[in-house]
Parts: C-alpha cells; sequence; structure tokens
C-alpha cells in the first residue's frame, strides 16, 4: 500500500513550530509553516543568550532553518496572519489574509506567548522612569554588545531585579508560574556581574523556582563567585528620588522588617501570558482555553499536544510557560502524536 | 476574591457628573479651613455656573468615629441612608463629598450594599422605623476635587494668575498628597487609580504648575484616626509626615495642594511641632513648606483674596507662595474676622513660653 | 511646660541600605566567603545546642550580619557554645562556626576602635 502524502499547517514559525515542521518533514508529510512576522524565530530573536549554558539562541534558529532546505515539501509562508480555521469532513481550511486559503489534514498550533506588559504594574514604574526596565529589554541591551548604561549614560552602582511581574500575581490576573524567569533573573545577573564587577546586584523574590537541570549550580554561582544577594520579599513600590536613582521598598521577610534601598536600575522579571491570537480560535468554538487562556490540552497527563478537537496539535508555549529545551521537547512530542494521527487517517481512509 | 487592581490606569477616566450636584460637607474642613468649602460652592455657582445645593439639614457621617472602632458600621449605613434620603426629597442624584474620608465611607456603604444586598433592605427597614424616610440610591458620587478636576480647563480659561513663580518665569514645584481613602480603598473610584492619581496633578499641570513625584508619595500623612486621637500615639502619626517631609525636601517644592481635611491639617501642622521639637524645617529659606487645599490653589488662580479664603488658617505661612504667584495682598487684612475688625496677629514663636 | 513633650519622632524600623554599615560584613565574607551561599534554611538553628536553652538564632544572626544590624551582635553570639553542629549540618557548606568566630573578634576590635575615637 502506497502512503499518499498528507499535508500539515503549522502555524507559528517559532522554535515549536520550526522544530515539529522539520521532524513532519522528515516523516515524509506535506508541510506549510505560518508566520505572521517577517522573520522565523519569534521571541527567541530577541534574546542575547540561554540558561543555563549562556549559549547564543541564533544557532538554535539558525540550525532549524538550515534543517529546512533538504525537505523540498516543507515550505513557509512569513508575514502572514491567518483569520480563520474551519474545519469540514475532518479536513482543514486555513484562511489568511491576502485571500490566501489553505488546506490541511491537521493542523498544529504553535503561537507562542506574549510577554507581560511590565506597565500594568504600574507601582514598579516601568514606562514611567527611565531606569526601571524589563528583562526583555535587558536581553536586547546585551545582545547590542554595548556596556550596560543608566538613562544618563552611568554605569549603575546597584542593580535589582524583581521577580514574578505578571505572575503569581492575582492583581494583574495571572496567578500561574512562568517558570522561566527566575533562572533569567539569575542569569542576567550573573552576565551583568561578569560586565561590571563593581555592581552591587539584589534579587527580590517571592520563591525561588529554580527546577532545572544545573539551574542551582547558576544560583550557587551567582552567590558564591559574584556575591550576588538574594531577598526575600516582593516590591511594594519603585519610585525616583531626587537624583534619578530609585528608592524601593520590601519586607526582609526573613528579618520580618520593611527594607528600603536605592539602586540605579531595575530589571522587572516579566512573565509570559497567553496569546491574544488564541482568542480567535475559542471565539469560533473551535478549541477550548485553559483557565489562563492558554490551549487546553486533550489530557494534561498523556496527551499534553492534542487539543479537544481531534486533528488540531498545539506545540510550544501556546501551551504553557516553558525554557527553550522544554519547547524543544515539546514540539517533538507533538510531531509524533500527529504522526500517529494521519497514519490513523489514513488507515481508515484504506479501508473505507 | 480576585482583584485586579492592575490597568493601564493612566488611561482611567470615573464618570463625574456633569451639574445639578447635592453638597456633602465635611465635618472638619469647616473648622479648619473654612473658606475652602465657601471657595468650592462659590467658584461652580458663579465661575462654572453649575446648581449645587447645600443641605443646612445633612450631618457627619460619623467616619472618624468609625475609623477610631467607637461608631459601628450599621449606624454608619443609617446615617449614609438618610443623607441619600435628603438628597432622594430635592431631586437630585448627583452627590458631591467634601471629605475624603466620608468620601471613602460612601463607596464602602454602596459597595457593600452591591455585594449584599440584604445590608441594603436591612438599611433601609432601620431608617423607615426611625425616621418614616425613604431614599434612592444616588447615581453619581464623587469627591469635589474630582469636579474641580473635571473643571480645570475652564478654571484655567478664567485664571487671573497662574502657577508660575513671576520672578523666574519657571512652573512651581507642587507637591500632591491625596487621601488615603479617595482611591486606596477603591483604586477605580479615583482619576487615574491609587498609584499615580491624576486628580490632583491635573490641576497643576492645568494651571501652569509642575508637579513633583518624590518616593514617599503614596505614604500616608500619619493622620491614621486613632493613631491621632489617643494622644499616646502622636509622636507615630508625626513620625509619618516627618518621613514624607524628609523625601519631599530634596525637591525643594514650592507647595503641598492636597484633598483631604486630615492630610490637609497634619501636613502643615506637624511643620510646626517638628520645627519645635527638632528645630528642623523642610521648606526653603528655613521655612515651611505652605500646605493648600485644592479649593484654596483654585480660588489664588481665579483671582480669590487671599485671606478671603482663609488661608491665614494654615500653620505654615503662605506669603512665600503668594509671593512667587506674584498675588498682591494686604499684610493687614490677614488677622481681620468677616465683619473687617482685627482680631489679633498670631503670637511669634518665642513669645510662646516654650521651653 | 513643653506641650510637645509628648511627642517624639519615631526612628525608623527599617532596614535601610542608604545607612549601612558594612565593616563588619566585608570582615567576615573576606576570611569566610562561604556564608555568601547562606540561603536561610535554618538548618543550623535547629540543632544548635545554645538555641535549645536560650534565645539564640544563628541563622538570624547571619541575617543580622547581612542586613547591618550589627549592634546587638556582639552581645548576640556570647550565647554561642562553638560546638560546631550548625557548620556540620549546612547543605551550602558555610562553616558557620568561623563566621561567629569571626564576628567575635572583629567587633571587639571595631568596639574597641570607636571607644579611642
Amino acid at each position: 500500500m502506497e502512503k499518499e502524502q498528507k499535508h500539515v499547517a503549522v502555524i507559528g514559525a517559532g522554535i515549536a513550530g520550526l522544530h515539529t515542521a522539520n521532524l513532519l518533514a522528515q516523516s515524509g508529510h506535506k508541510v506549510t509553516i505560518l508566520e505572521k512576522e517577517k522573520y522565523p524565530g519569534g521571541h527567541l530573536n530577541q534574546w542575547h543568550h540561554l540558561f543555563p549554558d549562556h549559549s547564543s539562541p541564533e544557532w538554535i534558529i539558525s540550525g532549524l532553518l538550515d534543517e529546512q532546505l533538504q525537505f523540498d515539501h516543507l515550505k513557509m509562508i512569513s508575514s502572514t496572519e491567518i483569520t480563520s480555521i474551519e474545519k469540514n469532513n475532518g479536513h482543514f481550511a486555513i484562511n489568511a489574509g491576502n485571500e490566501l486559503r489553505i488546506y490541511a489534514d491537521a493542523v498544529v498550533i504553535s503561537t507562542g506567548f506574549k510577554l507581560f506588559d511590565a506597565r500594568q504594574k504600574e507601582e514598579y514604574g516601568y514606562g514611567l522612569f527611565k531606569n526601571v526596565i524589563t528583562s526583555a529589554d535587558l536581553e536586547q541591551s546585551l545582545k547590542s554588545g554595548q556596556p550596560l548604561t543608566t538613562a544618563s549614560g552611568k554605569t549603575p552602582s546597584r542593580v535589582a531585579f524583581i521577580h514574578c511581574i505578571g505572575s503569581r500575581d492575582a492583581k494583574c490576573g495571572n496567578t500561574y508560574c512562568s517558570k522561566v524567569c527566575c533562572i533569567t533573573g539569575v542569569k542576567q545577573a550573573l552576565e551583568i556581574s561578569e560586565m561590571l564587577p563593581e555592581t552591587e546586584i539584589f534579587c527580590f523574590y517571592m520563591d525561588l523556582r529554580l527546577y532545572g537541570s544545573k539551574f542551582d549550580d547558576l544560583y550557587l554561582q551567582a552567590q558564591k563567585k559574584h556575591k550576588i544577594q538574594f531577598i526575600r520579599g516582593r516590591l511594594s513600590e519603585a519610585a525616583e528620588t531626587h537624583d534619578k536613582r530609585l528608592q524601593i521598598k520590601a519586607e526582609d521577610t526573613l528579618s520580618g522588617r520593611p527594607l528600603r534601598m536605592e539602586v540605579d536600575m531595575i530589571v522587572l522579571l516579566a512573565g509570559m501570558e497567553k496569546n491574544e491570537a488564541h482568542q480567535m480560535f475559542s471565539s469560533t468554538k473551535l478549541l477550548e482555553l485553559d483557565e489562563h487562556g492558554f490551549f487546553k490540552s486533550k489530557n494534561i497527563q498523556l496527551t499534553r499536544n492534542e487539543t479537544t478537537q481531534p486533528g488540531i496539535f498545539i506545540a510550544g508555549t501556546c501551551i504553557c510557560p516553558m525554557s527553550v529545551n522544554e519547547t524543544i521537547e515539546n514540539a517533538g512530542a507533538a510531531s509524533i502524536l500527529v504522526n500517529r494521527y494521519l497514519e490513523h487517517q489514513q488507515l481508515t481512509n484504506h479501508h473505507e | 476574591m480576585q482583584t485586579e487592581t492592575s490597568k493601564n490606569w493612566s488611561q482611567f477616566n470615573k464618570d463625574i457628573a456633569n451639574d445639578h450636584y447635592y453638597y456633602l460637607r465635611s465635618c472638619i474642613r469647616q473648622n479648619f479651613f473654612p473658606g475652602s468649602e465657601v471657595a468650592f460652592l462659590d467658584i461652580l455657582r458663579n465661575k462654572l455656573g453649575k446648581t449645587i445645593y447645600d443641605d443646612a439639614s445633612h450631618t457627619t457621617c460619623a467616619g472618624i468615629g468609625y475609623h477610631c472602632d467607637i461608631v459601628p458600621f450599621e449606624t454608619i449605613q443609617a446615617l449614609a441612608a438618610r443623607h441619600f434620603s435628603l438628597m432622594t426629597e430635592k431631586g437630585l442624584k448627583h452627590a458631591v463629598v467634601s471629605c475624603v474620608t466620608s468620601f471613602g465611607i460612601y463607596s464602602e456603604i454602596l459597595d457593600t450594599w452591591n455585594h449584599f444586598p440584604e445590608s441594603l433592605e436591612k438599611t433601609r427597614n432601620a431608617l423607615r422605623k426611625s425616621t418614616g424616610r425613604e431614599f434612592e440610591l444616588p447615581e453619581n458620587v464623587v469627591h469635589c476635587s474630582d469636579i474641580v478636576y473635571k473643571f480645570r480647563k475652564e478654571i484655567k480659561d478664567q485664571a487671573k494668575h497662574t502657577l508660575t513663580n513671576t520672578k523666574t518665569g519657571k512652573p512651581l514645584k507642587i507637591v500632591d498628597h491625596i487621601g488615603c481613602h479617595y482611591a486606596k480603598i477603591f483604586p477605580e473610584r479615583g482619576v487615574g487609580g491609587a498609584e499615580f492619581p491624576k486628580v490632583l496633578t491635573g490641576m497643576i499641570t492645568a494651571w501652569g504648575g509642575e508637579t513633583v513625584d518624590y518616593p514617599e508619595r503614596r505614604h500616608c500623612c500619619g493622620f491614621g484616626f486613632r493613631h491621632y486621637f489617643v494622644k499616646n500615639n502622636r509622636s507615630y502619626s508625626l513620625s509619618n509626615s516627618k518621613k514624607k517631609f524628609e523625601s519631599m525636601e530634596p525637591f525643594q517644592p514650592d507647595a503641598i495642594v492636597t484633598n483631604c481635611p486630615g492630610c490637609n491639617l497634619f501636613l502643615d501642622r506637624w511643620q510646626y511641632t517638628l520645627e519645635q521639637i527638632e528645630r528642623k524645617t523642610y521648606g526653603q529659606q528655613g521655612q515651611g513648606i505652605p500646605v493648600l487645599t485644592y479649593e484654596e490653589l483654585a480660588g489664588l488662580v481665579l483671582g480669590y483674596d487671599p485671606w478671603k479664603l482663609g488661608l491665614q488658617f494654615h500653620q505654615v505661612e503662605v506669603e512665600p507662595f503668594l509671593d512667587k504667584m506674584g498675588i498682591a495682598y494686604k499684610k493687614g487684612d490677614k488677622y481681620k474676622n468677616l465683619d473687617g475688625k482685627i482680631i489679633g496677629e498670631r503670637p511669634m514663636v518665642n513669645e510662646l513660653n516654650i521651653v | 511646660m513643653n506641650e510637645f513633650a509628648h511627642l517624639v519622632s519615631r526612628p525608623s524600623r527599617q532596614i535601610d541600605y542608604q545607612t549601612f554599615d558594612n565593616r563588619l560584613l566585608a570582615y567576615v565574607l573576606r576570611y569566610e566567603p562561604s556564608f555568601l551561599t547562606c540561603m536561610s534554611c535554618g538548618g543550623c538553628t535547629a540543632t544548635c545546642s545554645a538555641g535549645k536553652l536560650t534565645d539564640f538564632n544563628i541563622r538570624r544572626i547571619g541575617l543580622m550580619l547581612r542586613r547591618g544590624q550589627t549592634d546587638k551582635l556582639a552581645a548576640e553570639i556570647d550565647k554561642c557554645m562553638f560546638c560546631g553542629k550548625c557548620s556540620l549540618v549546612c547543605p551550602r557548606d558555610v562553616n558557620i562556626r568561623n563566621v561567629v568566630l569571626l564576628i567575635k573578634k572583629e567587633s571587639t576590635r571595631l568596639h574597641a576602635e570607636n571607644q579611642k575615637v
């Protein structure tokens, strides 16, 4: 029995989408990737170094793109935002801008996350005070290769990292943990310390959630080698002082006393949020979302990559916050489930 | 319960009725800054052409007693109900509250009634049984500062003075202090929310001044009700105000403007106290920082006579601020009563016989 | 009579990093850098012999040192019996016993220095 070539549409060309697409193409399926931005790579394009090994994310993206070259049956359409997906007789019609219409036997959604808008935490002054930046801003700054300075061009003598911005916070509606911010903070603190050894660095945290492989080594290194200080206490507010430094207030919860500190720069470790694009799928009742607005899995234990709609699969941070290595693993798992689904479809069709 | 207080508050504007107001006065303002409420009514009626009913029959909201834990919640609900009943009787639906404590009380009660309709029913019954009165819920409850904020541009159009230092041509630097119960309990009831409220800064900038965002801007003035009313606790109250003065001092503000009766009193009087016990002043040239109400500030901008506004009731002398604004005033009129008689000047500090 | 006799402005309870005397901390870290890695787990306090009999809290000693609250430290560490059980239990391998010794040594010196001035 000769296999009929199936067509899979992958929505989103971040690392989850790219990796899933490559694996599916390798299995012989025809694959079309749809990307709304001009270039593939997603959030990772903005990132300087990854944890825990400080490697550059560029080789991950370029590696995934190079891999695509060997597949004639894989193509990517960029600068294209999809407007709707319809399901007819077990097949999918995907409508995108420019009157583009694509038919597919299965769909993989890998639309990723949205970075939390730190301006919502008004009390921390992002967007109001120039020396309050986010982890994403810091990453851009590190990527630029320029030495880190305050808005007025001075080398910061003291920097504070604030954990859990937009995560585990009922006040902004996100009660879940974004998982990657704690380790991002430790990684960035180390990088600042390497660049500016004289700079004092403090991390203000509620819980340190450094759960991944080799993450604790970074924590130990941060304390031991770089004298980075970790204070358990949530910031109540930041305010600008007369000389444009920032005054922060927190409780040192271990001594049970309020604490005040002036710093030159604040880095807000912004969390991951649902992508607004998710709304389109749930409004047409095609897919269900979970309580946090991420895509709901058919089964959270066994089939994390299957949605509540047969034939539509999910991969990467559109499911929940994930690190880069988890995303890659997750994309691999998604491709296996897609393969299984298409093979089953093939068999059913054959018998008909 | 999940409260989402994070929004882009700078975009947030609350609903403020346009006309036909019912005035709910403050207990303590009428004693401490009597000119402010008079000026407010005059500005509304004669400068902005609005109607506002000033009702002699309304009483205290008992908010001070409530926050001192001596008046129960049921009692203040009944008092609020009576005020709403007086308002209903006049056919008015827009309550305008002079005091931030009262504003917080009304907000708290309305929110309670919204969540627990049985409390509303209980209050209706209590009011009916005790007074035979009925009432409708107000359509709009705002603080007086909200009204002045709403009409800040109209006030600017009629301005005789701006908040500019006439000697240097630079904007005057003015610290805003918002009463805690204006927006900290219900951020959605304050213009601009609780972290960066716009209600006073909006006036300051509209009238040509510059606002000061100092680190302890959101810190309480220290009044704290029982923290002041119990004599043994007063040091606590004083220390809170001091924390604010220390934080604002490097910015060299020309004045402080407040929207809360308690804050105005404490930020004003404690400066004198601190001078007396620590020999420390926080203003320019060894003086205190003048503390004004927003009605007084609006009045000065509109060209009212400073002494008719009652600025002589403040402990910290306001003359340096008037001089900066280029406002002419008669020194001799400062201590005249309403009949034009001199009631005697304030004794100088060294005449007070303080050890 | 002083009408303000009942009023004092209270000292702030805030730990203030702007007025932080870090001499003692710097000394301890110089000779016992392992102290940097403490994460306040409290294992030391749980096993501490002195802590069973007095209000001595060895974890808090470290914390007071790191927050510049050094005024009461010298008196506090007199309660330590130098048994060394704290160092045995520490998951971060901090030589806590030596931290106490260093505090004792340097605070005695600083005290003498302050006396001289």
